[in-house]
């Protein structure tokens, strides 16, 4: 059996966004800033499309920027947000401690630059707490950005109460929504959002899209220097055929929000349920917060690129957070953050669903993965000296 | 970016040689820690003319960790112990056709754990040896010091 449950890291693209993006590629290949007929007609695809992005967040077309990626619009939303701060005399910025990388090294880079970032823990859950931001503002708080749902363990925050208060104090509020957006329902009014970042291929759009939601009150400037496109914002020719396929696998993924999410939230608690049962192994995260799609665990005794290897050769496409896996000496910084020692969190598994995944592949992967952890626990010496000091588990399973 | 392990890797890490832990050894040595992520416990069977007669490993690691303990262990079983410490990385790194750069500390790694089992036979006979890796205070971890891997 083949089973692709790594669709945090990206995902297949969905028909409608081949269907929406194939006329792009044969007829639609006018420039939208052309002002002859085959530039016209780009040009009100790109307004429908827009349109369609606007409309899944409630916000309004002018506000949706279309970018190469969701890196590049957390880049520019955060880069952008320090630079109004500046502005205006103030130079800090709020951030927590999980973060992707595209909004840890943009602040890396602030910071560079004379900007001072408060980086909240998070607690054991994942989540930060409204108290610690309350506490942590300052009158010279420029911007607070925080990701709505963390990648690896599928955290959501508490991003509406978060807004609220940054729109209570006047602080810029921006979110890393990449993992949300197309997964749960995100409207940036309710929300209290005024930038959000997004990315096409998380919700079956094709690599190379992303947009920013920025909230028309706020005066962003381009942060890619060119031509008039994205109204002057940002500068280079719309990437049409991704814009396209992006609106439509988005309209797809929000008109079917809450049947997909009901079918993903089911394959995952199976999932949690099942793994569970295999002795000293945790679920990672918050139990009651957190995004349909995403299964983190840690199984103590064994490494993560081991585990993940072995489950490729049984057909299963998953994720570690193991240093092995990303080639540096550190596990995950999520992990650590939620104060898992490395030893542990170098045996991590991300198991992240959609809704093209079955109940029948979750019960191959609740087969294969015990007997891939077991395996590689008994070659492992680490998993012998926690024997040395327990009873074997297996045992008293097997009895 | 993915790395690439050679064919010879997957087949090591798939289906690894001697795996296993061995009640009657009479050299143990164990290097690494598991905070870098890879340990290696390597078990030898000396006999009195000084060869290896068995061979046995744990290891806790990658892909690669398991590779070069699995093929270090089909190196050295039958060798003399003269032979076993000649054992270098490079020679682990060219029987896997090769490792990507970042994995490179598994085969130092398991060169030492070679070494540090030579050692615990020496040491448990009352014999002088110099312990292979007095760098790491909480045991080598293959990895070089001071510098980013």
């Amino acid at each position: 059996m083949f089973v692709y449950v790594d669709n945090a890291a990206t995902t297949a693209m969905s028909k409608a966004a081949i269907d929406a993006m194939t006329p792009a590629m044969h007829e639609l290949y006018g420039n939208p800033s052309s002002l002859h007929q085959k530039g016209r007609e780009a040009n009100m695809a790109l307004i429908g499309a827009r349109e369609t992005v606007a409309k899944c967040l409630n916000a309004e077309a002018r506000e949706i920027y279309f970018t190469g990626c969701g890196t590049e619009a957390d880049n520019w939303a955060i880069t952008e947000g320090a630079r109004l701060g500046a502005a205006a005399g103030k130079k800090h910025i709020i951030s927590d401690t999980i973060e992707h990388h595209a909004v840890l090294h943009t602040l890396a880079r602030l910071e560079k630059e004379g900007f001072e970032v408060t980086y909240l823990p998070v607690h054991e859950d994942g989540r930060v707490r409204l108290e610690e931001l309350e506490a942590a503002l300052r009158p010279d708080t420029c911007l607070v950005t925080i990701m709505y749902a963390n990648n690896e363990i599928g955290t959501i925050q508490p991003i509406r109460e978060i807004g609220a208060l940054c729109r209570a104090k006047g602080v810029l509020f921006h979110t890393d929504a990449v993992q949300a957006v197309g997964h749960i329902p995100v409207d940036v009014v309710a929300d209290n959002i005024d930038m959000l970042s997004l990315s096409g291929h998380k919700f079956h759009a094709p690599k190379g899209v992303g947009a920013l939601y920025c909230k028309k009150s706020v005066p962003i400037r381009n942060f890619i220097e060119g031509g008039a496109q994205e109204r002057g914002r940002r500068g280079g020719t719309e990437a049409l055929p991704g814009i396209l396929a992006m609106a439509a696998a988005m309209q797809e993924s929000c008109e079917h929000l809450e049947e997909n999410m009901a079918k993903v939230t089911a394959m995952r608690d199976r999932l949690i349920a099942g793994l569970g049962q295999i002795p000293c192994s945790r679920c990672n995260g918050s139990p009651d917060h957190k995004v349909p799609g995403i299964v983190s665990f840690c199984f103590e005794g064994i490494e993560g690129e081991s585990l993940l290897l072995r489950l490729d050769l049984a057909g299963i496409c998953a994720s570690s957070g193991s240093a092995c896996t990303s080639g540096s000496l550190d596990p995950s910084h999520v992990l650590l953050a939620l104060g898992m020692p490395h030893e542990i969190a170098h045996g991590s598994l991300r198991l992240s669903l959609c809704e093209y995944n079955t109940m029948e592949q979750m019960e191959y992967i609740l087969e294969k993965v015990p007997e891939v952890v077991r395996t590689l626990r008994q070659m492992s010496p680490v998993w012998t000296h926690m024997l040395e000091n327990m009873e074997d588990p297996y045992l008293a399973v097997a009895q | 970016m993915a790395m690439e392990y050679s064919e010879k890797v997957m087949e090591h890490f798939a289906h690894p040689h001697n795996v296993g832990v061995m009640e009657d050894a009479n050299g143990v040595g164990e290097v690494g820690n598991a905070k870098c992520g890879d340990i290696m416990r390597m078990y030898l069977k000396v006999n009195d003319d000084e060869i290896i007669e068995d061979v046995k490993f744990q290891t806790f690691g990658c892909a690669s960790a398991i590779a070069t303990s699995s093929i270090a262990t089909d190196m050295i079983k039958g060798k003399p112990l003269s032979e076993a410490l000649t054992l270098t990385n490079q020679a682990v790194v060219e029987s896997l056709d090769g490792l990507p750069a970042v994995k490179i500390h598994c085969s130092v790694l398991a060169e030492q754990a070679v070494k540090a089992a030579v050692a615990d036979y020496y040491k448990r006979k009352g014999l002088p040896y110099e312990s292979p890796c007095d760098l790491c205070e909480e045991g080598c971890c293959g990895h070089s010091h001071g510098e980013d891997a």
